[in-house]
């Protein structure tokens, strides 16, 4: 049977078995991730992380499911109760509907949307409304710095990020997602799009609050932001988000950006090969999410702004122009390469230059061992 | 309904809007406040515009409880003021007893000594290490590789005097008990793992592209404000003033090695994490010739009273403890207790300038100002 066909010859009925299957799987790979990103994390840190439930602590996120569902649900007093108690499904359902739209393999999807790049984009969006409502609603100062911080961050970021993915739609015609992965059979668009990859790639970091773009949810500042007074099912459907958005994302721009399930041979070996292209390209994708995590401290929030606003937007609207002209005057799209890669380049100078390095790491300890920087013999002042 | 029925309105007319000024309670339950440090910030948004630091709750009464006990019982309480390095603190405790005393401590005892305190040193510096890495969001990379130099540390001291975070090693008239046989191969071990432990701070944190732009030119300390604040330590240094009583006032067997006092330009906070750094060097460099000067002998002076008795004694001590000058003033009236002991912590003196350091910097910025200071809040409580 081929699965672009609906389920036993009903719409409804098809669209009702798929999302079920898609919440099961998603259920299954959330557990997974947040036992991944402990193995991970403790990789990078010379620890062994979970070891202790079932062989190598493959059961430690199910033994935390079950504890999580079983703790006392606890709303604090002075919480406004409705938009405490709604803000973590508003959080979580637009990620679940994102879902709908994404390409796991050919025709292995709930929905094949032609507009589904503009259906991702405009779910995403809602998302903010949940945080901000977790954020009021949970009476906790250290919740509504969280909220407010994640609302101004997620809606400077959601402009690259809109814009990146746009250049990819203009290069490839179309805004269904299953085509602009059939467009890479031969040459993943990551080829053709390398700044508006890194600007995805950094935007996505700060719509899903993850280091260095961490500040709504800052451990060390304001103890977890939004979802600090949650606890239970409510504080696990956060974390759900969390990692369900982490996966989506993943897909989502490895569909977009590294030839998702098409890439080398896709459309060829048949689909055990396109699901197997979409885990590698999306596992791959989330453990340099977690490397990223584990290496770099967190940016101050006006420095995140200014560098969304003075950086990233000025390039990523410069990656479009570059489009234009390609599209404009009919020039080769190889020619993008060059300027785009250019333009990454330019990215990383920039980044150099704008920050005011002290001296090249390795040398100033050196200077200290040779004594060649001032350092005194000890006098009165 | 309001939520925020307990908060202060204080209706703000700025630029036309009216703003709320808010008050933020950190501590002291709090990830960043390092023990058990409270302070009330006021926020203007992100922006701190007043700080009201609360201290107190670990007070212990140190003073008053060395008062009561014999001298050789107090010292267990002084090796917890600063409880990250525990042998800087024994060191200046029996150096004011034997001053006092006229106690001769022989050379092998000084040399174990400050060896035993350098690695105390390189011990708390790597906590600060480690925890200014996470107070600047590093999500506890930094932590662990802390831990992994520190928790050899503590092997050794375990090794050497049978406990690890309170050895209570040192003793009026020199130390406990002599070094272990395998001691110099275990140490020279230590170094060469510590230097690496330096070797990846460095690369992890040093050259980092925003943990430079979050720490550089961030609250700036000028060499003539740190000294009106009575600021010591790695914060006077990072000022640029070389200021180490190790070197000014050698005490111990300071004044026969060799070593240097890294010293900072604008003493903000990225030089007073550099220094700090640079210091774990410098002692590692000590250590190694402590070793190497080490002579044989008695490690306790044979000499001592079954219980010592002080007739009559006053002395002020200073030592360069890992936060600052870490001073004890002694008194002795007859008897075996001492008539007063007053300890100068400077963890408590570079606290006082948390507030002009704060107030006008972002929320954010407040957290690594006060990770910066590398107060302990045994030592500030006391």
């Amino acid at each position: 049977m081929s699965f672009g066909d609906p389920f036993f010859g009903i719409s409804w009925l098809d669209a009702i078995i798929r999302t079920v299957i898609v919440v099961l799987v998603m259920t299954v790979i959330v557990v997974y991730l947040t036992y991944g990103e402990r193995k991970v994390v403790a990789l990078f840190q010379q620890r062994l992380g979970p070891m202790r439930t079932g062989p190598w602590g493959l059961l430690q996120g199910f033994a935390d499911a079950v504890k999580l569902v079983t703790k006392e649900d606890i709303r604090p007093a002075n919480a406004d109760r409705w938009v405490f108690e709604f803000a973590p499904y508003l959080t979580f359902i637009p990620v679940l509907m994102v879902l709908i739209s994404l390409p796991f393999a050919r025709d292995w999807g709930v929905r094949n949307m032609t507009l589904g790049m503009f259906y991702v984009f405009a779910i995403l969006g809602l998302n903010i409304v949940g945080i901000l409502m977790a954020g009021l609603g949970s009476g906790n100062k250290y919740a509504l710095l969280g909220g407010v911080r994640a609302a101004a961050q997620m809606l400077s970021y959601e402009i690259p990020l809109v814009i990146s993915l746009l250049s990819v739609a203009m290069i490839a015609g179309t805004l269904n997602l299953n085509a602009i992965a059939g467009l890479q059979a031969h040459r993943p668009f990551i080829v053709l799009q390398p700044l508006a990859f890194l600007i995805f790639f950094t935007a996505m970091l700060s719509e899903l609050h993850r280091a260095p773009f961490d500040i709504p949810v800052a451990e060390s500042e304001i103890v977890g932001g939004y979802f600090v007074e949650y606890s239970g099912i409510r504080w696990s459907m956060f974390q759900l988000t969390e990692y369900a958005s982490m996966w989506a994302f993943s897909v989502f721009g490895s569909t977009m950006f590294l030839g998702g399930w098409e890439y080398p041979k896709g459309g060829d070996w048949g689909w055990g090969w396109q699901l197997f292209l979409t885990f590698v390209k999306s596992g791959a994708w989330i453990i340099a999410i977690m490397w990223v995590r584990t290496t770099v401290p967190r940016l101050r929030i006006d420095q995140l702004m200014s560098f969304c606003w003075k950086v990233l937007l000025p390039l990523s609207l410069a990656q479009m122009l570059m489009n234009g002209f390609i599209l404009v005057y009919g020039w080769p799209q190889e020619l993008l390469t060059v300027t785009s890669g250019a333009g990454a380049v330019f990215l990383f100078v920039l980044i150099a230059l704008v920050i005011r390095r002290p001296k090249k790491k390795t040398t100033l300890l050196g200077a200290y061992r040779q004594g060649s920087l001032p350092s005194g013999q000890g006098s009165a002042p | 309904m309001s939520i925020w029925p307990e908060e202060r309105v204080l209706p703000l007319e700025r630029d036309g809007l009216n703003t709320v000024d808010m008050t933020i309670n950190v501590g002291p339950q709090h990830p960043a406040t390092h023990g058990v440090f409270r302070m009330v910030l006021t926020v203007d948004g992100e922006v701190v515009v007043d700080c009201e630091p609360y201290i107190g709750y670990l007070h212990r009464g140190l003073e008053k409880l060395t008062e009561s006990a014999d001298y050789r019982q107090a010292m267990g309480w002084w090796d917890r003021t600063d409880y990250l390095a525990g042998m800087c603190c024994e060191m200046a405790y029996c150096m004011a007893v034997e001053k006092m005393a006229g106690i001769e401590v022989p050379e092998r005892a000084e040399y174990i000594r400050v060896m035993m305190a350098e690695l105390s040193r390189i011990n708390s510096h790597f906590m600060f290490l480690g925890a200014f890495g996470a107070d600047v969001g590093s999500f506890g990379t930094s932590f662990i590789y802390a831990w992994r130099e520190r928790e050899r540390i503590y092997d050794f001291f375990e090794e050497v005097a049978g406990d690890r975070m309170f050895p209570t090693y040192f003793r009026p008239g020199g130390v406990q008990m002599d070094l272990p046989a395998n001691c110099e191969s275990r140490v020279r071990g230590l170094i060469s793992s510590i230097r690496q432990g330096i070797e990846d701070f460095d690369g992890l944190l040093t050259g980092n592209e925003i943990f430079v732009e979050r720490c550089q030119g961030l609250a700036p300390m000028t060499t003539e404000r740190a000294i009106n604040w009575g600021i010591t330590g790695p914060i006077l240094r990072a000022t640029g003033l070389p200021w180490d009583v190790r070197k000014a006032e050698p005490y111990s067997v300071y004044d026969r090695l060799d070593f240097e006092i890294p010293t900072g330009k604008q003493g903000d906070i990225f030089d007073r994490y550099f220094v700090r750094l640079a210091e774990v060097y410098q002692s590692t460099r000590i250590v190694e010739q402590c070793l190497e000067q080490m002579p044989g002998g008695l490690v306790l002076n044979p000499d001592l009273p079954k219980t010592l008795r002080i007739d009559k004694g006053e002395c002020y001590i200073r030592t360069e403890g890992t936060k600052g000058e870490y001073g004890v003033y002694a008194m002795a009236r007859g008897g075996n207790k001492a008539y007063r002991m007053k300890l100068r912590s400077p963890s408590f003196s570079n606290l006082a300038a948390l507030k002009e350091m704060v107030v006008g910097s972002y929320l954010a910025d407040a957290i690594i100002i006060l990770g910066s200071l590398d107060i302990v809040l045994g030592e500030v409580d006391k």
